[in-house]
């Protein structure tokens, strides 16, 4: 039993150290934050409190922007680099996309 | 080599796009010969496509889109026959600023023709929904800055499948994240054409193909199955597109497809990279291999079309 239980921290321990070395980056320090990079929102669904502030950052050579489905909020052309944040005070499901690459899709739920 | 080829020796042929063969076509048979580049043309006329050239684009693999657009400028002014236009397929800017269209204006003058066309693309109206690009370049345009002109008995069609981009299929709401033509522009489009006898060699030019390459990507267009059976009963129909940054060739029935090289970055073949976007790490000495400019030449008998692809070197 004992011998299984180590094995799994073992597992559990290589796995992050995995994680950490395949992103190249360690993971965000702001759970509020969607990273664009690769054509793609990450996470691609954020699940966050009423009044949260998601920021959304650029680290694609591609500008992007995160644009609402319905148009309620978006961001202006994030370059390289760019950020972009809004505020989410009322609960619901927030489905946006990025204009120019509208295949990349992605979701805000505020609980 | 024979003018009758049968279809597998047609797709062996496809991987000479760009190495000199001229792809001519006659009531929907293709067929190909050798091409002495530079060659004068005896009869007809021909025009030049350019596409994607991304002013305002400043990173690896290209952080001189305007000196590689101006070198496609000066291929152009260098061919034997000076093409009777040129044709722009789209993202002639990087970020629909205002000096990175100047910056394209600026450069095209440059062409020794008579006049350049433009559709744009998803680069050119994303800010603004297409605004400062009319200003400049919409001039003599129809609706949103579709258009249609005749030269030498070719019916030429410019659509735009850029603007209104919906989401794509991964929200769950619906939408396929593609190209968008939009009912109006199909209305317009079908009495457009509506006049035109079938024997006339019908042109189509658009940012995105207007065939699906890779609906992972967003690489297609909604409604261009419509677009499509407008022209069924035109003997010869070519759709030039940008937007993919390389060559691909497409024949159904009697269609002929084919993207254009860009003049700043090349993409990636859909399925052989993670995401779209520039491929980063091309040698400086190999990058102009991978941009171009389109030749396309019509002969003025027989319907048909050739289409020459080139590399700035």
């Amino acid at each position: 039993m004992l011998n299984r239980s180590r094995l799994k921290l073992a597992l559990i321990l290589t796995l992050a150290i995995c994680a950490v070395a395949v992103t190249g980056r360690t993971p965000v320090a702001n759970p509020n934050e969607v990273v664009i990079a690769n054509f793609s929102f990450e996470p691609a669904t954020l699940t966050v409190k009423a009044g949260t502030t998601v920021t959304w950052v650029n680290h694609d050579d591609e500008p992007h922007t995160a644009t609402a489905t319905d148009k309620r909020f978006s961001s202006k052309t994030l370059d390289t680099g760019d950020r972009f944040s809004q505020e989410f005070n009322a609960p619901g499901v927030y489905n946006y996309y990025c204009a120019l690459h509208p295949h990349m899709t992605g979701k805000i739920i505020v609980k | 080599m024979s003018n009758n080829l049968p279809r597998r020796s047609f797709l062996k042929c496809m991987a000479w796009a760009g190495t000199g063969v001229v792809w001519a076509m006659n009531g929907g048979v293709l067929s190909s010969s050798e091409l002495v580049l530079g060659a004068k043309r005896k009869s007809g006329f021909n025009f030049v496509q350019i596409s994607d050239s991304h002013i305002g684009f400043n990173k690896d693999p290209n952080h001189e889109v305007t000196r590689t657009l101006q070198e496609a400028v000066d291929k152009i002014n260098a061919l034997e026959d000076a093409p009777a236009f040129v044709i722009h397929t789209g993202d002639i800017t990087h970020l629909s600023r205002a000096e990175e269209f100047d910056t394209a204006a600026q450069v095209l003058k440059g062409v020794k023709t008579s006049r350049v066309f433009y559709v744009p693309g998803e680069h050119d109206v994303f800010t603004d929904d297409g605004q400062l690009y009319r200003e400049r370049f919409g001039g003599g345009t129809q609706g949103l800055g579709w258009q249609s002109f005749d030269y030498q008995g070719v019916h030429f069609i410019g659509l735009i499948n850029v603007l209104n981009l919906k989401q794509g299929s991964g929200t769950g709401l619906g939408g396929s994240g593609f190209g968008q033509l939009g009912q109006e522009q199909l209305a317009w489009m079908k009495n457009d054409v509506k006049g035109l006898s079938s024997s006339t060699p019908v042109v189509v030019f658009a940012h995105i193909p207007l065939w699906t390459i890779s609906a992972e990507w967003g690489w297609g267009t909604d409604e261009s199955e419509q677009a499509l059976s407008l022209l069924k009963r035109f003997g010869s129909v070519t759709v030039l597109n940008g937007h993919v940054h390389q060559i691909l060739q497409k024949v159904e029935g009697n269609v002929v497809f084919h993207t254009a090289r860009s003049t700043a970055f090349p993409q990636p073949v859909p399925g052989t990279a993670p995401a779209p976007g520039p491929i980063k790490d091309v040698p400086a000495e190999k990058l102009r291999s991978m941009l171009g400019l389109t030749d396309v030449g019509y002969v003025g008998s027989g319907n048909q079309l050739a289409v020459v692809d080139s590399t700035l070197v």
